[in-house]
This record gives structure tokens, C-alpha cells and sequence, in this order.
């Protein structure tokens, strides 16, 4: 009798926990997922009503009016800079960065050691330091209002080459070797036995800058002067400057604009993405 | 000598491989950070020629009162969100990680979308939910008795509210990363403490966190670093207002970088500031390695 009401207790206990454990976490999802939700019913709503007291969550003056002003602006053409920035960006950058990963991977060369040492810690550099100098450089070359100041400075990355390294690592050599006994040249066996395998790799990595590239937006912020060039971060942010009040629903339409592409390959690619955040980190 | 040469030659091509790092590296970071100590030695607006005045900048930094009061933001806001954030990544990826949760994957997606979005556009989503008056914050306060609280007004309200701002973005990354931790940790390693008497919270902290620690020091190290150079939330929050306030109290050194530099123009001064924070940074970061990478 006493075992039976002790494993009863138990398991009360347990399924009291498991409750409370689950309450939690939909409470924390539900907070998680609020300022989406936010920005979206704020994204329909007229001025006014954005922050009114006492507040209106939803009314009948709901509608896709904010979406045909910010259209008005031009978001499309931003939409547009943004894609193509973060396009061009992450394939230069997964071109460079496997090409350099395969060579630290696969060849043991004279000075190997000190130069991989170099390039992990230029990874401590960070953006506050280049980011003056760097600017003088951009209005020098003359850069400034172009996209080459967002692609080129940053298109061999020392993270991207370090993640490709680990990677192509774990390729067998003796695949290489049957290749280069064929008579496959190095460039060739990059682009014919490498590129295939490390495929799943690359879009891992790829979508790390993909996303990194698409959010930036003090470097953005700087370089890109007229309106028609800038990518979507930099319009959300100058929407307020030009008028004295915040212009809240416009910039919850271009907000919406911004991050729904983002949302939608991270839900396709949900497992390559969180493969690739985690590869860098518990590796390295 | 000879076979060394020989070796490189035979290797040419992993050096054809690795240079466009290197040539990128030299020109868009080696060449700008030493063009930078040389600017940093000059009095410069970003017009007409540098006029050098050595250590001048130098002087004028360790006098300046808001250089040093972005540094203190700095550790402030790093000590508001991280220890927070860090238990809290770790044991939601410990709950996760447990056998007994149902839609795991939901969960995780959930956690972690906040990580992949827009930083600008949800830092201007949070501004509204902050609003001291009809913002959602507050409405739900009032609405339950409790007093309305002035989130952005106050300066240690305004330094909760980035904290905030940065949990809700970087919870999900910091537990993923956990989670992915946890996966290389033996299960029946945390099973045997428990039968062997442990509870579930001692079992977390002398088993867990122990085995934890490089992934842990990884995630705080990124946070120092993270909290020393916050300019996107900042830029949200306080913008089109006073940026980096009220009173200064969200001011970090990038923020006050990118003011002296594209507000004032005062670039040769800006270059300064740039090097003593990453003196200090880097500084924080080595005795983190050392705090925690001790006993290995």
C-alpha cells in the first residue's frame, strides 16, 4: 500500500513538472513570437491609431494602406539592392572561403602554421577599429553610394574559412588522390570532387552570410548616401529621420518586407541553418 | 633551404588557394588599422590636410567623461543581460534536451527566429512595445495594478530595456548552441548522479556546467564583445531622439564612434576612441580565457 501511494506521488510529481515545463516554454514562445505579431497588426494600422491611448489592438480602419505608401517610396527597389547584395556577397564569399579552406585542409605547405594562426586572429579585429579608416579607404577608391564597399572588403572571411577547413577535412584523401592520378589538375578537383561533397556545407554557410549580409546595417548606414541605393535595414531607419515624429507603420510595412524572405528560407532550410550555427561553435 | 622551396613549389597552388584572404586581409584591415594610428595621431575633419598633434586625441580621450561613461555602459549592460541570458539559455537547452518534452522542434523554432531577423526592424518594434504611454508594456502593467514603468526615460530603466531587447534576440542562438553542446555530453553521466542521490539542480551545476565550460566561455566571450559594440539596438531604440540616451545611458563606444565620426566629423579623434576600446576588449577577453579556460 505504501509503495503504491509513493510511486503515485511520483508520478504527480512528474506530471506536475512536465505541466509547468510546458507552460514555460509557451510562455516563453508566445513572448518570442509577440513583436512579430506586433509588427505585423502595426504594419496595417493608420497613424493615429499606432500608439493611441488607451491602445488599439485591432479596427475597422485596418488595411494594406501603409504597404501602397512605403510601395510609393520605393521598397521595392530597395528589396531589390538588398537581394542583390547579399547574393553576390555570399557566393564571392563561399567561392573564397572553400577555396581557401581546402587548401588549409589538404596541403601541408611551409609556413601553414603561422599563416592559419594570422588568419584566426584576424577574427578578434573587430568592426569599431576598420571601421574609419576603412571609410576614408571607401571615399578614396570612390565607393561611397556603391555595393562594393558590402561585397568586396569582407568576401574572404576568416569564420567562413575556418568552418570550410573543419569541413573538407573530413573528405578522405585517397579520394583526391585517385583524382589527381586521372590527371585532374588542383583547380580541377576543387570544382569537380571538393565542391559536390561539400555541398551540404556550403549552403549551411551560405545562409549564415546570406542572413548576416541582409541585416547589416551600420556599415550600410554609412557607405550608401542616396535613397535609391539603399538596402531595407537602412530605410527602416531612415524613415524617421526625414519628419519629426516616428513613423511607426511605415516602418513595421518595410520591416515586414524586410524580414518575411528571411523567415521563409530559414523555415525550408531550418536544419541546414542551425547545422551551420552550431558546426562554427561547438568545433571551434 | 633547397627541399623548402622545393616543398613550396610543390604546394603552389594551396597558395593560390588561401591568397585571396591574405591580399583582402592586407588591404581592407592591415593597411586601414595602421592608417589609423597615424589618423589617430592627427587632427583631421575629413577635409584639408592632417595636422599632426601627437598624443593630443590621447589626452583629450582619458579627460572625456562620455568615452569613459560608454565604457561603464558597456560593462553595465554586460552584466544586465549575460549571466541572465547564459542560465537561461542553458537551461532551456537542458529542458529541450530532455526526452519527456513534446514539439521540441516548435519550441526551437520559436526560440530561435528572433536570432534571424532584422535587428533594426525589431529594435523599432520594441520602441513601440516601450513606449511609456499606449505602448503594449505598459497597458498590460497598468491593466493588472501594477505601476506603469518609464522604460525608455529613466537611465536604468533604458539600460533594462536594451537587456531586454538583446535576450529576446540572442536567447535562442545562445541555446541552440548550448543544445548542441549538451548532444556531446554522455546522457548516462547525468542518469548515474541522479541515481546515485543527486537531484536535477545539483546534478545541473556539478555535472553540466562543468562539462559546459568551453561552450559557455564561447558564448560569454561573443557577449563581451556583443555588449562593448551594440550600435543596431541602440541605433533603434534612441535614434531620431538623442542616440545613446536619455542622458547617455545607452551609450556604448561603437555608438560613440560612429557620433564623433559621421555626426561630428571629428574622424582622427573617433580613430583614437577606436583604439583604446579595442585595447580593452581585447584585454576583457584574455583574462575571460584565463578566468575560465584555468584548470585544463
Amino acid at each position: 500500500m505504501a509503495v503504491i501511494t509513493e510511486s503515485t506521488l511520483i508520478k504527480k510529481k512528474t506530471v506536475g513538472k512536465k505541466i509547468f515545463v510546458h507552460l514555460l516554454l509557451i510562455s516563453i514562445s508566445i513572448f518570442m513570437i509577440l513583436p512579430f505579431f506586433w509588427m505585423l497588426i502595426t504594419s496595417l494600422k493608420p497613424m493615429q491609431e499606432v500608439l493611441h491611448v488607451p491602445m488599439i489592438l485591432f479596427s475597422r480602419n485596418m488595411g494594406l494602406f501603409n504597404y501602397s505608401d512605403v510601395i510609393d517610396r520605393g521598397v521595392w527597389i530597395r528589396l531589390w539592392n538588398t537581394f542583390l547584395v547579399s547574393f553576390l556577397a555570399t557566393v564571392l564569399r563561399l567561392f573564397f572561403c572553400s577555396l581557401a579552406g581546402y587548401g588549409f585542409a589538404k596541403f601541408r605547405f611551409p609556413g601553414r602554421n603561422i599563416l592559419f594562426s594570422v588568419l584566426i586572429a584576424s577574427m578578434i579585429v573587430p568592426l569599431a577599429v576598420t571601421l574609419i579608416p576603412l571609410y576614408i579607404m571607401m571615399v578614396n577608391f570612390h565607393w561611397i553610394d556603391t555595393f562594393l564597399p558590402l561585397i568586396v572588403p569582407g568576401a574572404a572571411s576568416a569564420f567562413g574559412i575556418f568552418f570550410m577547413r573543419q569541413y573538407i577535412r573530413s573528405i578522405p584523401d585517397e579520394l583526391l588522390d585517385a583524382a589527381r592520378i586521372d590527371g585532374c589538375s588542383e583547380f580541377a578537383i576543387y570544382g569537380r570532387v571538393i565542391l559536390p561533397i561539400i555541398t551540404p556545407g556550403l549552403i549551411s554557410l551560405g545562409l549564415i552570410f546570406f542572413m548576416q549580409v541582409w541585416n547589416d546595417f551600420l556599415w550600410p548606414l554609412v557607405i550608401l548616401k542616396s535613397p535609391e541605393h539603399q538596402t531595407l535595414p537602412v530605410m527602416i531607419a531612415t524613415l524617421t529621420g526625414q519628419a519629426s515624429t516616428v513613423m511607426y507603420h511605415l516602418q513595421m510595412a518595410v520591416s515586414v518586407i524586410s524580414i518575411t524572405p528571411l523567415i521563409i528560407i530559414f523555415l525550408i532550410f531550418q536544419r541546414r541553418f542551425t547545422a551551420g550555427i552550431t558546426f562554427g561553435a561547438v568545433k571551434g | 633551404m633547397k627541399r623548402n622551396w622545393g616543398e613550396v613549389k610543390k604546394n603552389k597552388w594551396a597558395y593560390v588557394f588561401i591568397s585571396p584572404f591574405y591580399i583582402l586581409f592586407a588591404i581592407f584591415n592591415i593597411f586601414p588599422i595602421i592608417f589609423s594610428i597615424y589618423l589617430s595621431f592627427t587632427k583631421w575633419k575629413g577635409t584639408g590636410p592632417k595636422v599632426f598633434v601627437g598624443l593630443e586625441n590621447y589626452r583629450r580621450l582619458i579627460a572625456d567623461p562620455v568615452f569613459w561613461q560608454s565604457i561603464r555602459n558597456g560593462f553595465i549592460i554586460f552584466f544586465l543581460y549575460v549571466p541572465i541570458m547564459t542560465l537561461l539559455a542553458l537551461v532551456l537547452a537542458v529542458i529541450l534536451n530532455a526526452k519527456f518534452v513534446r514539439f521540441f522542434r516548435v519550441f526551437r523554432t520559436m526560440l530561435f527566429i528572433p536570432y534571424i531577423t532584422t535587428m533594426v526592424a525589431v529594435g523599432y518594434v520594441f520602441r513601440m512595445l516601450l513606449n511609456a504611454k499606449g505602448g503594449l508594456f505598459n497597458t498590460v502593467l497598468t491593466s493588472i495594478g501594477l505601476p506603469a514603468v518609464p522604460w525608455m526615460e529613466n537611465i536604468w530603466w533604458a539600460r533594462v530595456s536594451i537587456s531586454l531587447l538583446i535576450i529576446w534576440a540572442w536567447l535562442g542562438y545562445n541555446m541552440v548552441i548550448m543544445l548542441a553542446g549538451l548532444q556531446t555530453i554522455p546522457k548516462d553521466l547525468v542518469e548515474s548522479a541522479t541515481i546515485d542521490g543527486a537531484n536535477q539542480v545539483q546534478a545541473f551545476f556539478h555535472i553540466t556546467v562543468p562539462l559546459m565550460r568551453p561552450i559557455i566561455l564561447f558564448s560569454v566571450i561573443l557577449s563581451t564583445i556583443g555588449s562593448f559594440g551594440l550600435f543596431n539596438e541602440v541605433y533603434a531604440l534612441t535614434a531620431s531622439g538623442q542616440l545613446g540616451g536619455p542622458m547617455r545611458a545607452t551609450i556604448t563606444p561603437l555608438v560613440y564612434i560612429y557620433q564623433q565620426a559621421f555626426r561630428n566629423f571629428n574622424f582622427s579623434y573617433a580613430a583614437s576612441i577606436s583604439y583604446v576600446y579595442f585595447a580593452i576588449i581585447l584585454i576583457l577577453a584574455l583574462l575571460q580565457l584565463r578566468y575560465f579556460g584555468r584548470e585544463d
